[in-house]
């Protein structure tokens, strides 16, 4: 019995295979040719577009089938076509949410065994087996709704190894989570046996870990292929144009502070800031000829004594800050610890539980009401944007240009056309100005749901997560539209969990840590 | 020397497992039935008071059930818990009774519609206790149903298909999750300065917004669930699902009593067929 759990890794073949969408003119992937030796770990890496997701729902045989898509070449496990070896290979996906299924935790794990037909009495062995393997010790009866985004992974991956794959399948399965939850994802993957393939934007974090880096090519085929150190030392740069992440390089974004000061070029990466203290500073952005507004100008918004929380219920009380017009102000803190509500308090969106958020007067001019969460949802559009974590939820149009269109027309903007225009071609999305929103890929969503921010010029941007699962490229893109906004003279406040963006546009830094309040609730 | 430990952790986890589901079934007697049986006892029982609206069947079963409540182990704060809809509806069921049932007997207040007589003031005790004897046992029975176990029992019992019962366990799980979503969409649409969701056309907007939202989920769900080989063919069950003595002594019980109340009434003569109109 124990034999037939820890079953052989897989060797995976892909000789001249492609794959098209069926709803799409180009392949997603074309002509890759790829030898994974049994028990080989590798990283794979790729600009978004290049197919990396469409590759690993190939080898986990769930693309299905000629209505589906068109497929070319072949692509086996151990000699067999992929498609028909459902089990073999397995899938965690990027959202933790996506990839719970059943409502507890040992139900949860046992569902993947029960699909396989394995015996009643294995299955529940191969769950306690695969619950331990990734460090998961509640009761099986433990509600999934209650788990951390950190701690719905390892469920997925033990979910995954009680099939007893040969092959495991990890598709970006840090980009939601905190630093503790990845480190917890990463521990629990270390300690499989299997042939892995993992698709994840933050290389540094995973070197230890793989003995392979594999770079797809957009256009079909490989940028890049072998040990990690001799490819990013070979195709460093290339792979940098190309918007992978290449461990110890980091980003420049432009700062050009207003004023007499000279424009500086910031680095993210960690050894050119000293600023490492993780709480509330200021060492940047309120002192000094830096910054356009003096001390005595009063705050932008203004949050005192805020309590947020989930339901009703506070998680965290008592958060003070000021917004501060030319600064740049971070929000970080573990998952679950109300950052997102209480940006969104600031943004207007909601209502803090306990304590005021109000907007100077300035800023509040034309409205009825100094706090802007009764303002109404018009008079926001000019005075505080919001860029949500998943960008298709605040897409409301039919096409790109449509969507940008949005807020220019119900502010009354003048030469709106020519406004959309402009973003389009700012944004590089005008090839794109027909399309639907939600068809956009994930690093053009983002560009898109900042841009329809920027249309309305609002004097305050919050942003939650803005950076996660981007590509460099992208990432860059998006931090130095931050940057402008914010050396123009606004004001910028984004929840984030990314320390490059942090060193980058940490102006001043909030960190929100969990309170007795917030295990009470977590307990 | 491993093997042996890794045993002994995995007899341990699933002996957890069954202590954990013991514990369930120590502090709620209903845990330990079928949801099968429950449903069908639930049935059984409803049919013969269904039939008639007269205060002795009707208390005599509230009364039986609620000391067979209380000998079980299940709490008032329990019961309160699981029906307190009814509880605040069935008085109500009964006061439009007393105002506007068909006058019978002595007229006892007249004013505009409302006439209370006799006739009204019996209906509306025996609608009210009518109400209670059918609907707090089924709540109390129904409500604390477990979905996988229920879905358990629908795809090994009554041999449902699994991919039907399976989506429709999963698709629980979602509710959970959309309630979220709808919040979240609420707001993006007051950012995107469109939340006006008071009027017709920005609630059909967010409706459907969420109804997309949904639809994305649930293929997302597919995804996840395919990834995990299901629908591959033919699959075994974690946990069994098997009716046993106890499932046939509740399914009895519940018939029993129900049966036995509206001897009661028969024999007393207060039996009164649903719709035969006012008494004598």
């Amino acid at each position: 019995m124990n034999a037939s759990h820890s079953s052989r890794p897989a060797r995976v073949v892909a000789s001249g295979w492609g794959w098209r969408h069926a709803s799409r003119r180009l392949p997603a992937v074309s002509g890759l040719d790829l030898v994974i030796e049994p028990g080989e770990r590798v990283l794979l890496l790729g600009p978004s577009g290049a197919g990396k997701s469409t590759l690993l729902a190939g080898l986990a045989g769930i693309l299905g089938d000629s209505e589906d898509g068109a497929e070319a070449g072949a692509l086996t496990l151990d000699g067999a076509p992929a498609a028909r070896q459902r089990g073999r290979a397995g899938l965690v996906l990027q959202d933790p949410e996506a990839n719970t299924i059943l409502p507890t935790l040992g139900d949860d794990v046992a569902f993947g065994c029960e699909n396989l037909a394995v015996p009643r009495d294995e299955i529940w062995r191969r769950v306690a087996r695969s619950l331990d393997a990734v460090g998961l010790r509640y009761p099986l009866d433990r509600p999934t709704a209650h788990l951390s985004g950190g701690e719905r992974q390892r469920l997925a991956i033990a979910g995954v190894l009680a099939m007893s794959p040969g092959l495991l399948l990890l598709d970006e399965p840090t980009a939601n989570l905190d630093h503790a939850g990845a480190a917890e994802v990463r521990r629990a993957v270390a300690q499989t046996r299997t042939t892995l393939v993992v698709v994840d934007h933050r290389v540094d974090e995973w070197l230890g870990l793989v003995d392979r880096v594999v770079v797809l090519e957009p256009a079909g085929g490989l940028i890049a292929d072998g040990p990690p150190d001799t490819v990013f030392a070979r195709a460093g740069s290339a792979l940098e144009a190309a918007g992978v992440w290449v461990p110890g390089s980091h980003p420049l974004v432009s700062r050009t502070p207003p004023g007499p000061s000279p424009s500086s070029l910031r680095s993210s990466s960690p050894d050119e800031t000293s600023d490492e203290t993780p709480d509330e500073s200021s060492p940047r952005g309120t002192l000094g000829p830096v910054c356009r507004s003096s001390p005595a100008d009063p705050p932008l918004v203004t949050a005192a004594g805020v309590a947020v929380g989930h339901g009703g219920r506070a998680v965290r009380k008592d958060v003070d800050l000021e917004v501060r017009a030319g600064e740049s102000l971070v929000i970080t803190g573990p998952n679950g610890v109300g950052k997102t509500t209480f940006a969104f308090c600031l943004a207007g969106l909601t209502s803090p539980l306990e304590g005021e958020v109000r907007a100077s007067a300035q800023l509040a001019h034309g409205t009825r009401s100094p706090h802007p969460h009764r303002w109404r949802a018009q008079q926001l559009l000019t005075r505080i944007g919001t860029v949500f974590q998943r960008p298709e939820h605040q897409f409301v149009a039919r096409s790109v240009r449509d969507e940008l269109a949005v807020g220019p027309r119900l502010v009354g903007a003048r030469d709106q056309s020519a406004l959309v225009d402009e973003l389009l071609e700012r944004l590089r999305l005008t090839h794109l100005a027909h399309a639907h929103p939600c068809t956009l890929s994930g690093g053009e969503q983002r560009r898109l749901s900042v841009a329809t921010v920027l249309a309305t010029a609002p004097r305050v941007l919050v942003l939650d997560e803005p950076t996660f699962g981007q590509d460099r490229t992208t990432w860059t893109e998006l931090a130095e539209l931050v940057a402008a906004h914010v050396d123009s003279g606004g004001a910028a406040v984004s929840v984030t969990h990314d320390d490059d963006y942090v060193r980058v546009l940490g102006d001043r830094r909030l960190r929100l840590e969990a309170t007795a309040v917030a295990q009470a609730v977590r307990a | 020397m491993t093997g042996a430990t890794a045993s002994a952790a995995e007899a341990s986890t699933a002996a957890s497992a069954e202590a954990s589901a013991a514990s369930n079934a120590r502090t709620d007697p209903v845990a330990a039935v079928n949801p099968l049986a429950l449903w069908f006892a639930a049935v059984l029982y409803s049919l013969p008071l269904l039939t008639s609206v007269d205060i002795v069947s009707g208390g005599t079963s509230l009364g039986v059930w609620l000391v067979l409540f209380t000998a079980l182990g299940i709490t008032p704060a329990t019961i309160v818990k699981r029906t307190w809809p009814l509880l605040l509806a069935a008085p109500l069921s009964g006061l439009s009774m007393l105002l506007y049932a068909e006058p019978g007997g002595t007229v006892h207040v007249t004013w505009w519609l409302v006439t209370v007589s006799d006739n009204s003031i019996e209906l509306a005790l025996a609608i009210t206790v009518r109400v209670l004897a059918i609907g707090v046992p089924t709540l109390v029975a129904l409500v604390g149903i477990d979905p996988t176990r229920l879905a358990d029992a629908l795809a090994q019992i009554a041999r449902l298909p699994a991919r039907f019962v399976l989506g429709a366990l999963a698709a629980v799980r979602l509710a959970g999750v959309l309630a979220a979503d709808h919040r979240s969409l609420a707001q993006a649409r007051r950012a995107r300065g469109l939340s006006d969701t008071r009027s017709l056309t920005g609630w059909l907007a967010l409706a459907f917004a969420l109804l997309v939202t949904a639809m994305r989920r649930g293929t997302m769900l597919a995804t996840a669930m395919e990834a995990r080989a299901f629908g591959s063919g033919e699959r075994t069950w974690a946990r069994a699902s098997r009716l046993t003595r106890r499932d046939a002594v509740v399914v009895a019980l519940a018939l029993g009593i129900a049966l036995a109340a509206v001897g009661l009434a028969l024999a007393t003569g207060t039996y009164r067929l649903v719709g035969s109109g006012g008494g004598a």
